[in-house]
């Protein structure tokens, strides 16, 4: 019994000691699905990326992300900016949907991240740990920096034809924050979040 | 040799922390302690319900303007095609691709694909479990990316204001086409992908899965 296990996608009893696992991880043998990765320092490089990740968010929402310039007159709106006009414009579901899957989730996902990662790293048990992941995994699907960048590169080819367009500095923070964030997903595998748990007083 | 399955032998994987444990009533995990099922509760009802509402929502996503603009020469309204369009005839055929799939064929093809999964689940189909549970996860992969317009008719409604000669405001079509990629996002998280392989299960595997399921046995 404490072998064994399942796969997540198709329920196929594995035992664990013979699952045949390469360097980087192990996928299940009958459905292909991923069943654990692994990678070395695990812990410690998310914690790293988890600090850049929430310093990149701080500078990306204090930034313009694009500017316009009419005939000498310039404007220029941040993401909060953005938000605020689409409440303006009777639009308050859609302003709410933006600030979340940009800013709000992601911010949220990381101090998560870092309120797990800070005592695991010293061989503590988080407060809260189970519950926390349980939120970490209904929020991930949700935060889409990724496909905001590529929603602002479609925006400013389609305004390029009005006027001249200025790039904020916040994009190339949204920019270094997608690769962070990517960065992240593949060095973090929450089963050795969990075995660090148990081993962790 | 028959597969064997966590089900067949009354047990169940925790869905937060992965730990296998056995399943009586209202058993809970022995580590974490959430509560563990075979499957996802009432999958197949919940996205139905979903899925049927992401139909339903799709129909104005496409037909209402997702973007007004005010203009000395009067009001424009677009709508998600005629906004690829515009790309299309502005040269940036690239842009326009992009667009058109994540936000026309990504959409419609995630719900037929879904509905595909459902109902082949529903009749008990046994066919290619294997293909249908590789387009599951391209559906989990994909979906987000159908965000895009919302963001494009964001950022533009906020640039270009009354400052300037033309005012853009967003249009009743965006609500709709955020609600959709909302909708079907939850749809292919209500769905449990174990169940593509549970009428699978009958059919003959190969010697390697076999060794598996009788060394686990053993254990």
């Amino acid at each position: 019994m404490r072998d064994l296990t399942a796969c997540p996608e198709c329920d196929l009893l594995l035992n664990s000691t013979h699952v045949t696992a390469t360097k980087g991880g192990a996928t299940c043998p009958r459905c292909a699905a991923e069943l654990f990765r692994r990678h070395p320092d695990s812990l410690e490089r998310s914690l790293a990326l988890t600090c850049a990740a929430l310093v990149l968010l701080f500078l990306a929402n204090s930034f313009p992300i694009v500017g316009l310039n009419i005939q000498g007159h310039q404007v220029e709106t941040t993401l909060f900016g953005t938000a605020r006009q689409l409440w303006r414009d009777d639009m308050p579901i859609v302003a709410v949907l933006l600030l979340a899957t940009t800013v709000v989730i992601p911010l949220v996902e990381m101090l998560a991240m870092a309120w797990i990662l800070f005592p695991l790293r010293f061989q503590r048990r988080p407060p809260g740990f189970a519950l926390l992941i349980r939120a970490l995994q209904l929020a991930h699907p949700w935060a889409m920096v990724e496909v905001f960048i590529l929603g602002v590169l479609v925006s400013l080819v389609k305004l390029s034809h009005l006027a001249d367009v200025l790039p904020g500095p916040a994009i190339w923070c949204f920019g270094a924050l997608m690769l962070v964030l990517a960065a992240l997903s593949t060095v973090l595998d929450h089963r050795t979040l969990w075995q660090s748990w148990e081993r962790a007083a | 040799m028959k597969l064997q399955t966590a089900t067949q032998h009354d047990l169940a994987l925790c869905e937060v922390c992965g730990q296998l444990g056995k399943l009586a009533n209202n058993a809970q995990c022995i580590r974490c302690a959430t509560r563990l099922h075979h499957r996802k509760p009432h999958s197949i009802q919940y996205t139905w319900a979903l899925l049927i509402a992401a139909y339903v929502l799709y129909v104005p996503a496409n037909l209402l303007p997702i973007m007004e603009t005010r203009s000395l020469f009067g009001v424009q309204r677009d709508t998600i095609l005629s906004g690829v369009a515009f790309l299309w005839n502005s040269g940036s055929w690239i842009l326009a691709l992009i667009v058109f799939i994540a936000s026309v064929a990504v959409p419609m093809l995630k719900l037929l694909s879904m509905t595909l999964l459902v109902v082949s689940v529903q009749i008990k189909n046994t066919m290619a479990p294997l293909p249908r549970a590789r387009l599951y996860r391209l559906l989990e992969l994909i979906g987000r990316w159908s965000m895009l317009d919302v963001y494009v008719v964001a950022i533009l409604v906020a640039l270009v204001q009354a400052q300037s000669l033309a005012t853009m405001a967003p249009g009743p079509g965006v609500l709709a086409f955020g609600a959709v990629v909302v909708l079907s996002m939850l749809a292919t998280m209500a769905f449990d992908p174990r169940l593509i392989w549970d009428t699978a299960n009958q059919t003959e595997i190969n010697g390697e899965v076999s060794t598996h399921a009788n060394q686990s046995t053993a254990a």
